[in-house]
């Protein structure tokens, strides 16, 4: 039993990384309709921003993290302005490819600068905890060192949760929350809606529609930031592929949820953690990927437009 | 006697594919091709034939396929499986006298068997996959793809003489182990060469550019163009899209095979993952969607440029990136477009998705 919560937990965890990543993958394409196979890649570029401002340049850790953003907000917006924009009017198929060759770019500009070597990340959450309770006051440097696993909410004996576990969640909580009001109640979140509807109609009512897809990527971008961050802080290892694989299962768990629904993605990215790490667990360290994929075919047979996806009638 | 348009142009294209392997070999038997390009030829077959047959999938049928590298794997695996039980199979006296001692023959009933595999992988496959359209489709033949990885990853097989074992371990394992898991096949023979490699492209586009010439091949294009109205004109639109599918998969599967038998160090399920779809997607769109030449020069010459900035090694595939992107925005832009139209007046007008195949 308490093997099996260990396993939901660190499921959750792993699946509040993937709906973070999720939401971006599932803005774009609600938005600008196009698949971002780039997005993974921001992550990488995130995940190494951080790594090199806490580590050669020994930023602090938080100051790390929000250049990070900084960084990952600017690429977006400059990817899609240079390689997306010019092509929004052509097939998707081209804005695919060219997708991948923004990735293909990006992970060639990280070998190049980097090395391939896999790096070790820090455990940044956990150092950023700390020095947060040393700064409020609410436990002295001596306490922290006495106790390793500081910060975690213990259970019982072999069952607790680890500090970067319970600001994954909470950090994936606070942005769903913090992007669903935003998209619902303020002017651009508004425009975001109207575009991802009816683009024409919305450019009739003086939304700019370049400008809102731009913010779109900026959003997005940042967030793939944080989920780099969270994503390395959690399993301490980095390298320029980093960001594909965990980005492709975000892209599936925003189909599983609904691509374009952000609760959808929410819950799509937690359930697509939790079988990842069930079927790693209990069939076989082979197959938990397979698992994931049988799941998400299933879904889509069933229900083809996913958990949350509005259903779209076909027009003759 | 006179030919159909269609039948001169197919057999224009025959002609350009051996006079081509004909200029290769004598180029091989000269001694001018350089021992890095020689090494090569295989691959292009092979990279050839995936790329006319994906495009079969995503140019002729519309349907955009990123798990092509499946069905490559399932004929890579079947096929040096058939491979090494047929070879178990030779008497012991007659090791050279035999049939099956020859190495092509065996190569070929491994292509056979391979794309059997891939054939019934790709119905296995297509049954769900056809029901979805667009990126749906296109996500779940990706998710489709790596759970073909991650199975065939998890695979023991054994042969011996003349039996195959199949396990999802190799503790008791009878005779010698073909497959081994994760770290993929064990003890194959190097059997692929030029020529069948050769052959196997010239059958590919034999059934390919019959296949678009016939009533068939129209009613899978008219399901591609407007699925609607082929259904009201009495097409069943399943079936011709699980026909132009399933002959997809089956050709894969052989250049899988041929892929297989051609590396002297072990084949894994790794090697066909994701970023191989993606590699031959890359080949059908920038050769042109639904265009068969352009697969198959983009594939041939797409295949031997990374050898060729070999010396530029650590830039290559960031040059390589560059030249997509650029590719991708010089020939989809509307200003780009008006460009070439004013420098190239009268090119034939197909732009937008399908055209004229081969």
């Amino acid at each position: 039993m308490t093997l099996f919560l260990e396993r939901i937990i660190s499921g959750i965890n792993l699946g509040s990384i993937y709906a973070i990543i999720a939401l971006g993958y599932t803005m774009v394409y609600g938005i600008a309709r196009m698949l971002n196979f780039a997005h993974g890649d921001v992550i990488m570029i995130g995940a190494y921003i951080c790594f090199v401002a806490i580590g050669s340049l020994s930023l602090p850790p938080l100051v790390g993290v929000l250049l990070a953003v900084a960084v990952c907000t600017i690429l977006g917006v400059v990817i899609e302005r240079l390689a997306y924009r010019p092509l929004r009017q052509s097939a998707s198929l081209a804005v695919l490819i060219t997708a991948i060759g923004v990735s293909y770019l990006l992970q060639n500009l990280a070998q190049l600068i980097w090395t391939a070597d896999t790096k070790s990340f820090p455990p940044l959450v956990q150092t950023v905890i700390e020095q947060a309770a040393v700064t409020l006051g609410l436990a002295t440097p001596e306490e922290i060192a006495a106790s390793p696993n500081f910060g975690s909410i213990v259970i019982s004996a072999n069952l607790r949760i680890s500090g970067t576990t319970i600001v994954t969640i909470l950090a994936n909580i606070l942005i769903m929350i913090g992007l669903t009001l935003f998209t619902g109640h303020t002017k651009t979140g508004k425009a975001m809606r109207a575009v991802s509807e009816d683009r024409g109609a919305a450019e009739l009512m003086g939304i700019s529609v370049n400008r809102t897809i731009a913010l779109t990527f900026a959003i997005g971008s940042a967030l793939a930031a944080i989920a780099g961050v969270l994503l390395c802080s959690t399993y301490q290892a980095l390298q320029p592929t980093t960001g594909s694989m965990p980005g492709i299962k975000a892209f599936t768990a925003a189909v599983f949820g609904g691509i374009g629904s952000i609760p959808g993605a929410m819950i799509g990215g937690i359930l697509l953690g939790i079988i990842e790490i069930l079927g790693n667990g209990y069939v076989s360290t082979q197959l938990g990927d397979a698992f994931v994929f049988a799941v998400l075919i299933v879904v889509l047979l069933v229900k083809p437009t996913g958990l949350l996806g509005k259903k779209v009638s076909e027009k003759v | 006697m006179k030919l159909k348009k269609s039948t001169i142009n197919n057999l224009i294209s025959y002609g350009i594919v051996i006079a081509a392997f004909i200029i290769c070999q004598s180029m091989v038997s000269a001694g001018i091709m350089s021992r890095s390009l020689r090494g090569q030829l295989v691959p292009i077959c092979v990279y050839i034939v995936m790329a006319v047959s994906l495009n079969l999938t995503v140019g002729i049928s519309g349907e955009l396929s990123l798990g092509h590298a499946g069905f490559m794997s399932v004929g890579a695996f079947s096929g040096i499986v058939a491979v090494a039980w047929l070879e178990s199979l030779i008497p012991a006296d007659a090791q050279t006298t035999s049939l099956l001692a020859n190495d092509t023959v065996r190569l070929l009933l491994g292509m056979v068997v391979g794309g059997v595999f891939a054939g019934i992988a790709g119905v296995i496959v297509g049954v769900p996959v056809l029901r979805l359209r667009g990126d749906y489709l296109a996500i779940v033949t990706l998710a489709f793809g790596e759970i073909i990885r991650n199975v065939i990853n998890c695979l023991y097989v054994s042969v011996d003489s003349g039996r195959v074992y199949i396990a999802l371990d190799n503790l008791d394992m009878l005779g010698e182990i073909v497959v081994n898991g994760p770290a993929g096949t064990r003890g194959v023979s190097r059997i692929s060469t030029f020529a069948v490699g050769f052959a196997l492209v010239l059958f590919t586009l034999f059934v390919v550019l019959n296949l678009i010439n016939s009533r068939s091949g129209r009613a899978i294009m008219a399901c591609r163009d407007s699925r609607i109205a082929a259904e009201s004109v009495g097409i069943n639109v399943t079936k011709y899209r699980m026909m132009a599918f399933v002959t997809s998969a089956v050709l894969a599967g052989m250049a899988g095979t041929l892929f297989g038998l051609n590396l002297s160090s072990s084949v894994t399920a790794s090697k066909f993952d994701f970023n191989t779809s993606i590699l031959v997607l890359v080949f059908v769109v920038l050769g042109g969607i639904g265009n068969i030449w352009g697969s198959i020069i983009a594939a041939a010459l797409l295949t031997v440029l990374p050898e060729l900035l070999r010396e530029f090694n650590d830039y290559r595939m960031l040059v390589y990136a560059i030249v997509l992107i650029l590719v991708m925005l010089m020939t989809n832009t509307p200003a780009a477009r008006a460009f070439f139209a004013r420098i190239l007046p009268r090119r034939r007008g197909n732009d937008g998705k399908g055209g004229e195949a081969a």
